[in-house]
């Protein structure tokens, strides 16, 4: 469990060991008030087979933790604890709810001579909260999207209800955490807008209209291309977590079938239909299969008045994907599922192309060669929108950046600066390795900047990094 | 089903008095009057028409029976046919002498058959041996042969508009041949042959005149051939066929409209429309030859709308004695005493009226389902504006909604008509600027038809009051208007502001701030500085407004003025100062810069402002002043740092000093020298 990705540093046999998850609970004091019932407090405790005692005793630190601070500010109780082998996280996900979490410190393992035991060396400065906070925010908003509230389960079904929800969800979806590869792109939690003009936007918009008159019972849409956003149906908070979903779960689950060509036994039967190219992601994969179930997954949004769950039904033609939210009150039927698949599926692909064709013509007009290849990341609280040369594309294990962690590490720090004041600021960075990291933040906007220049001074890196807004930001309000 | 009658006879028909065997009733196509010649013109003749205001009255000598009476183009000079061989002439020029003076025809043993008049003292003869023109000489009493030409003549027809004149030839008579008359010339233009059903064994005449009438649709003459239904060839049914018949070039059959049913016809062209009546049902049909039909073979039409009849006619009993009491009698349409003229007359000569037929819209809409449809065919016709807004309204409230596809449907055909205008305004702008002197004659100005209906139109008839309907789901409201923006961008027509607002207005309405965002993200919402107003507006409800308010007046490039007046209301002297930093000074606008700097001041210094801004205003100061240097408090703050790539970050601020940030100085520097004694009288 520990080696996850062992770097061999230069110097030495010196052995590299990433952050990664020591256990994740989530308790509620309220469950067991009284002495010798604390067990009724833990609702979820990962790893599972830690012994109780020691996991009563870690729910109660934490405990402790978070109501001694309170007494210095009630209304701010302790984020998170440093120690030198871990740090801690908590978070309040609902009234009295508790999720912690626990993650190992990145240490470097270094060999002694004369076979004595390696000393190992803790960089618990590597660690930065503001990061692991939002992922662990992120571990809540997921459990939400798909189970509702804890309070909701609590209601319906007690604690019966609760764990074994917790169970199931937490159980899988904690394998799928990557602590090692957590950035500043988890802080942002942003959305990938997809660029498009004005028409295809339209034909777009068209498109979604047209489908939710004449299937009623579609309650929102959203539309994807290229596992970027173009629109969406759900509220931003919602759709932020949804994004998340379908970018980091779904989508890449799905995509090998289809880059594995036409003719590979890996692509699932084209179902007779050759007229487009529409399929369900979620759902059933073959609707001609006579046993195919009609059940979809179930998602929770906000609404007005609290929270409505919703059938989540991903199409996809090609390259565009479409979710379609329907009351999870409403059972859907084969019927339903023909219906949608036969009026959606012609319409899409032809879309599909059209964005298709729109986009590589857009790119010729603007020249790939033109723009000069800066590594940057772009964020706007206000709509979420993120921008980021750095990553790579996304794939269900791993996130790839194409710079050193150290960098990254830097426009973390740089994120934490600019959330402490509200006004705009501007910061440059000269790292040991010839780069220039610079963070500039203005109104809500944050753009960091990577620049790899030898010899290149602050004025130059000032004029270089406002070639790259002339370029790329300029049409947006965003001062120099 | 309320109203049916698409068809109607006008309101205010030409009164005559009705044909009687003291009083013969004559038509000029020409000058569309209707002569009534009492006794051969001994006790009267009454010439009435168009429009029943101008009659003229006058008598003349009975010769004989008048069997054709015209007046030249203007009133000028009346010919009157009496016998077989000549036309008499009375001046009707005032000061001229009144005396008849007469002319027959040349050719010998030729019968005139009958004459039109193609100018105001041109006209021409027709004989069953050829065709005369004549010009005629008032003052002298005297006419003169200009052009004559001879072929055998079975009938003619005349359509003045044109001036094309018509001549049967030929033992069956289907080879016609066509003349135009041109400024005092006469010239041939190809002759055609119309297809006849069947072709008599003995050769006889079997082309009538009365299957024969010439009219001008969309512009274009055309010879409308009624084809009889006959049992010996396979056609079950009659059928109009038209004959394209243009200036230059072939006549060339180019349309066919399916009667369904066989029967006695009538054609009437009304609105471009072609109207056919059938005498034994009493109903019309109509038919537009610019609709396409795809389900049908190429230029095939059948009727547009189901057959209906004329609507009801009353005749008001307007005599010299007026009997209020005695309600009007209904007037027996299609009866067989009817004469029908081109392009759209009917004259009743037993009971003396002479109607326009006229075509009524709003009846349409209820018998054409398929919008589509229905809009090409509103689309075409001259009173079309306010049936098209209703049709709009229609589909788009109420019980007959129509589908969203239907909605874009109609929305895409009026842009489609729309854009067509625009552009070719454009091109009239355009041919203007570039020099009126060489083509303008050829440039004429683009005709605004009913048709256009443009954006103001849709927003003022349809869409404002769509919007505010109690009751509409606002889906569809939003799906509505975002249709019409798709419609209008497909178009390439600038989409105005006030479209913009409707949609914001709906989405405010309905807490649908996310949307709104993404279509201003879009840029579906185009910039204008009216709307980044509007969305500064929104700021207390949806805070993100401010900062797509900004981005708009940042894309404009024309409100500098107005983005540092949004900073400096949200205190932000410094970002307004930066902001004017960062837009090209050059020397010309050095001056607004200074005025803008100003500004920032005098914002402060009279608002007295909170702790903070005062501060920021000393910073200002500080950092504008010549040789000062940057601190870490005064923001923006440019740090320069190096950390070591591993340990803590030791951030320093080091190098800030030693390196002037960016030109900042040297601008500011540069423009505050003028307005630094503003500055420093502040305490």
């Amino acid at each position: 469990m520990l080696i996850v990705s062992p770097r061999m540093a230069a110097v030495t046999q010196e052995k590299q060991y990433t952050p990664s998850l020591l256990s994740f609970f989530v308790y509620n004091p309220s469950f067991g008030p009284r002495e010798g019932e604390e067990e009724k407090k833990i609702l979820f405790y990962h790893p599972s087979e830690v012994e109780k005692n020691e996991k009563i005793r870690n729910v109660g630190l934490c405990e402790a933790i978070v109501q001694f601070t309170r007494t210095f500010c009630p209304t701010k109780p302790a984020k998170s604890l440093h120690t030198q082998k871990n740090r801690q996280f908590f978070f309040e996900a609902e009234d009295s709810y508790w999720i912690v979490m626990i993650v190992k410190n990145p240490m470097v393992e270094k060999p002694n001579k004369d076979g004595k035991p390696p000393t190992i060396e803790y960089q618990e400065e590597e660690v930065l909260d503001t990061v692991y906070g939002a992922v662990l925010r992120q571990c809540y908003s997921m459990y939400k999207l798909f189970n509702g509230t804890f309070g909701r389960a609590m209601e319906a079904g007690g604690v019966e209800l609760l764990i074994p929800k917790l169970e199931k969800f937490f159980y899988r979806y904690l394998q799928t955490l990557h602590l090692q590869s957590c950035d500043l792109l988890d802080v942002f939690g942003g959305i990938s807008f997809f660029p498009l003009d004005k028409m295809t936007y339209l034909k777009i918009q068209s498109f979604v209209n047209r489908v939710e008159e004449n299937l009623r019972l579609v309650k929102y849409t959203a539309f994807l291309y290229n596992d970027q956003l173009i629109w969406s149906g759900l509220e931003q908070d919602d759709m932020r977590i949804l994004y998340k979903y379908l970018t980091t779960s779904l989508f890449p689950r799905h995509s090998e079938p289809e880059l594995a060509g036409r003719d590979s036994a890996l692509r699932p039967e084209v179902s007779g239909n050759l007229l487009h190219y529409g399929r369900f992601l979620t759902g059933p994969a073959n609707l001609k299969d006579p046993d195919a179930k009609f059940r979809f997954p179930r998602i929770f949004v906000h609404t007005e008045d609290g929270s409505e769950e919703l059938h989540l039904i991903v199409y996809k033609a090609m390259s565009a994907a479409v979710c379609f939210m329907i009351s999870a009150s409403v059972e859907l039927t084969r019927e339903f599922c023909e219906r949608l698949d036969a009026l959606v599926g012609p319409q899409l692909t032809l879309l599909a192309s059209d964005i298709c064709e729109q986009f590589t013509l857009n790119r010729r007009i603007s020249g790939p060669d033109k723009e000069p290849q800066f590594k940057f990341i772009y964020f706007n609280h206000m709509n979420l929108a993120e921008k980021s040369t750095i990553h790579m594309r996304k794939t269900a294990s791993v996130s790839l950046t194409s710079v050193h962690p150290d960098l990254m590490k830097i426009l973390g720090d740089i994120n934490c600066d600019f959330a402490r004041v509200d006004e705009d600021e501007e910061v440059i960075v000269k790292a040991m390795t010839d780069y220039w990291v610079v963070g500039k933040k203005s109104d809500q906007r944050e753009l960091y900047v990577i620049l790899n220049q030898k010899n290149a001074n602050l004025i130059e890196v000032n004029e270089e990094v406002k070639r790259l807004c002339a370029t790329q930001f300029n049409n947006i309000f965003f001062l120099d | 089903m309320s109203e049916e009658h698409y068809l109607e006879l006008c309101e205010s028909p030409v009164q005559f008095e009705h044909a009687s065997s003291v009083n013969n009733v004559f038509f000029d196509e020409a000058n569309k009057q209707v002569f009534a010649v009492r006794s051969g013109g001994a006790t009267g003749v009454v010439v009435k028409g168009p429009d029943d205001k101008n009659s003229i009255a006058f008598r003349m000598d009975d010769k004989g029976e008048v069997k054709c009476i015209k007046f030249s183009i203007g009133n000028k000079i009346l010919a009157v046919q009496r016998t077989s061989k000549s036309v008499d002439f009375i001046n009707f020029i005032p000061d001229y002498p009144h005396t008849e003076f007469s002319q027959e025809c040349k050719m010998k043993n030729a019968s005139v058959l009958g004459f039109c008049w193609t100018n105001w003292n041109e006209i021409v003869f027709i004989t069953d041996q050829g065709i005369e023109l004549y010009q005629v000489f008032p003052d002298k009493r005297s006419v003169k042969l200009i052009k004559s030409q001879s072929l055998s003549v079975n009938w003619y027809q005349y359509c003045p508009e044109t001036a094309v004149l018509l001549l049967s030839t030929s033992g069956q008579g289907n080879v016609l041949q066509p003349f135009v008359f041109r400024n005092g010339t006469l010239s041939k233009m190809t002759k055609f042959e119309i297809e006849l059903p069947v072709v008599p064994k003995p050769a006889k005449l079997s082309l009538s005149e009365r299957d024969i009438a010439m009219a001008t649709i969309y512009g274009q003459l055309y010879v409308m051939y009624l084809k009889h239904h006959s049992r010996t060839a396979n056609s079950p049914s009659a059928e109009v066929v038209l004959y394209h018949l243009p200036r230059e070039g072939l006549c060339k059959k180019s349309h066919v409209l399916k009667l369904n049913t066989t029967g006695k016809f009538a054609l009437n062209i009304v609105d471009n429309l072609v109207v056919v009546h059938h005498q034994s049902t009493q109903t019309s049909l109509i038919y537009d030859i610019h609709l396409r039909e795809p389900d049908c073979a190429l230029n095939t039409h059948q009727p547009v709308l189901p057959a209906r009849s004329i609507h009801p006619y009353r005749i008001p009993l307007t005599g010299p004695v007026v009997v209020p009491s005695q309600p009007p009698v209904p007037c027996q349409l299609y009866s067989s005493s009817w004469s029908v003229f081109q392009p759209d007359i009917i004259i009743s000569a037993s009971e003396g009226y002479l109607w326009y037929l006229q075509v009524k819209l709003p009846p349409t809409v209820n018998l054409q389902q398929d919008k589509g449809k229905l809009m090409d065919f509103l689309l075409r016709r001259r009173d079309c504006k306010m049936v098209i807004l209703s049709v709009c309204s229609q589909i788009l409230e109420g019980g007959e909604r129509g589908s969203l596809p239907v909605v874009a449907t109609v929305f895409d055909k009026l842009n489609q008509v729309y854009k067509e205008y625009l552009e070719a305004e454009q091109m009239y702008t355009l041919a203007m600027e570039s020099g009126p002197s060489r083509n303008s004659a050829a440039q004429k100005r683009p005709v605004r038809t009913q048709a256009v209906i443009d954006q103001s139109d849709m927003y003022t008839h349809v869409l404002s009051s769509f919007t505010e309907r109690k009751g509409v789901c606002h889906k569809f409201i939003i799906a509505v208007l975002m249709e019409y923006i798709r419609s209008l961008n497909q178009s390439q027509i600038t989409v105005q502001h006030y479209l913009y607002e409707l949609v914001i207005k709906t989405l405010v309405q309905h807490n649908r701030f996310y949307m709104l965002h993404q279509f201003l993200q879009y840029h579906v919402l185009s910039d204008s500085k009216p709307l980044a107003c509007l969305l500064l507006s929104l700021e207390s409800t949806y805070p993100p407004a401010h900062q797509l308010s900004l981005d708009m007046l940042k894309r404009l490039s024309t409100a500098n003025d107005e983005i540092v007046e949004v900073l400096l209301s949200k205190q932000q002297v410094l970002g307004a100062l930066r902001f004017i930093r960062s837009v090209d000074i050059d020397v010309l606008r050095q001056g607004w810069a200074t005025f803008m700097i100003k500004r920032a001041t005098f914002f402060i210094i009279t608002i007295g402002g909170p702790h903070d801004c005062t501060l920021q205003l000393n910073v200002v100061m500080t950092t504008c002043r010549p040789g000062s240097s940057w601190t870490r408090r005064s923001r923006p703050v440019t740090r320069c740092c190096s950390t070591p790539s591993s340990g803590p970050s030791s951030r320093g601020t080091s190098g800030s000093e030693e390196t002037p940030p960016s030109t900042l100085e040297n601008t500011v520097r540069n423009t505050w020298s003028t307005s630094s004694s503003c500055l420093e009288s502040n305490p």
